[in-house]
């Protein structure tokens, strides 16, 4: 048992240490691994040295490596075969895995306590159905966040659903405090509370569009480290503890600078509003004016004869798996003597920073990659702007008019440069619904088509020049 | 009101340990740059993965004909093991990348 302590005290040293050095990115990888390392050195150290308080050590080891076998083998395989632009959705799963774990643990420690009633349970109910509660609501909602990311569930919401969700809530709240009030260790209740638990989860993550998924998927991370806590406090165990707080309290304050990135509020992202007030705006915006159309040739001449190009990716470019073929845009350009940079909006793509990740698979040269402070300096000296799938953050709508729902965004300001290119599939909004006066700028001219084989037709045309 | 004075006593240890914590977590990545906060994400979501300890724990004590526990504890075992290998794999793949970039 001793050696245990150390070794606990070590992962949670090594967690610390790994969290910060994860947000700095020279260090970043070697910290995941040393995250890595103590959560291995825990892992080994509970299974060959723990015992219980009467010096019992575990059985059941077939099971224990069996489960610990598949789980990685499983693990291990999807982790290396997603493809980069459904990373989020991976998380996403990944979370709803530990939350599913915490509220099993719950479950089977609840039937402990039923068998062997100590005189008062009521400490261990409470962390019993704190983990329930949080981690079942953290599963079922990742696994809907999950399946909103890959297209697989639809946005789904009924009047009235956000007062449904608090009775559900305080139902589950109520049903647990009723228990612990009167020590009572009813399994129909402990259910009830499970099966609300499903449905808050559920109907929690529903209405949210898909946009605001990775703020979602963020809550739904520190919820499953606070479970993961829970755990710590049944059974006294400090590496579960400090792991389950610190992604608790860093997961949130991740969650509150994501929203400050897009410039929201987190209340407005979980109730929502963002979806009603964008309503509003398409209506006022019915009466924009008239767009241009370039054909590729002229687009890639243009391109060709440039001074300087200003690359601005987004979603589209993400669902396209375009970020090669724009690299070899990029070199090609670059060959001519055009000097190419990439804009990044911070909340661009799918995910905060999902963009810088895209790119840098594709090899793009990290100095290339400008922020949004000075992309929004360099706009007015550059000569084209290449928006690929872009919208919500280059409207400029977030700026002129106090109506709109994104108003107060900060955006990246291409409406400054002298020509503008945009790529879309089609003229339909983006998430947040409303149109983009951007696209009827007398500047701007509009090139249909999917990303990837628009810019593929681009680089040919380029050659041909 | 000596209740929870006496229960505060009694937990003490504990009540440092989350308050500190949460201090700790907030510092830790105060200063991150939008650029990795994906990563950061995926990572911390890794380090909860440690709630497999406790699926380990539930799996070991387990009594071989409570099949319940058994199965339940075998299931969270998997899964906790899924959240840990998966989450680390996914966060190192995202920052390879990033090392790539600076070795060049």
């Amino acid at each position: 048992m001793p050696i245990l302590t150390l070794i606990y005290l070590l992962a949670s040293v090594s967690f610390i240490a790994g969290l910060k050095m994860l947000s700095n990115p020279t260090t970043a990888r070697r910290g995941n691994l040393i995250a890595a390392a103590g959560m291995l050195l825990a892992i080994a150290g509970t299974i060959f040295g723990y015992h219980d308080e009467t010096g019992k050590s575990l059985g059941n080891y077939g099971w224990i490596f069996g489960g610990i076998f598949i789980g990685a083998v499983i693990g291990a395989v999807s982790a290396r075969k997603v493809k980069m632009t459904s990373m989020p959705e991976m998380v996403s799963l990944f979370n709803g895995m530990g939350g599913a774990c915490a509220a099993l643990i719950s479950i089977v420690e609840f039937n402990h306590l039923v068998k062997a009633p100590p005189v008062d349970s009521r400490a261990e109910l409470l962390i019993i159905l704190a983990g329930l509660l949080i981690g079942t609501v953290s599963f079922t909602g990742s696994m809907v966040a999950w399946g909103k990311l890959n297209g697989k569930v639809k946005d789904f919401a009924f009047p009235g659903q956000h007062y449904i969700n608090m009775i559900v809530l305080l139902a589950a709240i109520a049903i647990g405090g009723w228990m612990l009030a009167h020590n009572l260790l009813s399994a129909p209740l402990f259910y009830t509370i499970l099966v609300l638990s499903i449905v808050y989860g559920l109907f929690f993550v529903l209405p949210i569009g898909g946009a605001d998924m990775p703020v979602v998927i963020s809550i739904l991370n520190s919820f499953t480290g606070v479970a993961a806590a829970c755990g710590g406090f049944l059974y006294d165990n400090k590496a579960m503890l400090t792991g389950g707080i610190l992604v608790g309290a860093a997961g949130t304050l991740l969650t509150i600078l994501m929203c400050k990135a897009m410039n929201r509020s987190l209340l407005n992202v979980l109730i929502g509003s963002f979806g009603g007030g964008a309503k509003a705006g398409a209506d006022n915006a019915g009466a924009q004016g008239i767009y241009k159309e370039v054909s590729l040739s002229d687009a890639a001449v243009v391109l060709a004869y440039a001074n300087k190009v200003m690359i601005v990716p987004g979603y589209g470019l993400a669902v396209a798996q375009a970020q090669h073929v724009c690299h070899e845009l990029e070199k090609l350009l670059t060959s001519r003597g055009v000097e190419v940079k990439y804009a990044i909006h911070p909340v661009a793509g799918r995910m905060p920073g999902h963009m810088n990740v895209l790119l840098a698979e594709a090899d793009v040269a990290y100095e290339n990659l400008l922020e949004m402070e000075q992309a929004n300096e360099e706009f007015p000296s550059v000569d084209v702007v290449m928006v690929l799938g872009a919208n919500d953050v280059v409207n400029p709508a977030a700026k002129n008019d106090k109506n709109s729902p994104i108003y107060g965004m900060p955006i990246l300001e291409v409406e400054l440069a002298r020509s503008c290119i945009v790529n879309k599939r089609s003229m339909k909004p983006g998430y947040a619904g409303i149109e983009n006066e951007l696209f009827f700028s007398p500047r701007t001219s509009m090139l249909f088509g999917d990303a990837k084989k628009v810019l593929q037709d681009l680089v040919a045309e380029i050659k041909n020049i | 009101m000596t209740h929870i004075l006496d229960a505060i006593a009694a937990h003490q240890d504990y009540i440092y340990i989350v308050v500190l914590m949460i201090f700790l977590g907030i510092e830790v990545i105060g200063r991150v740059p939008s650029v990795l906060h994906t990563p950061l994400m995926s990572g911390a979501n890794a380090i909860h993965g440690v709630v497999i300890i406790g699926a380990i724990i539930v799996m070991g004590k387990a009594e071989p004909d409570n099949y319940v526990a058994l199965v339940l504890g075998f299931l969270a075992v998997i899964l906790g093991t899924l959240n840990v290998v998966g989450g680390f794999a996914v966060t190192d793949r995202m920052l390879e990348m990033f090392k790539n970039k600076k070795a060049k």
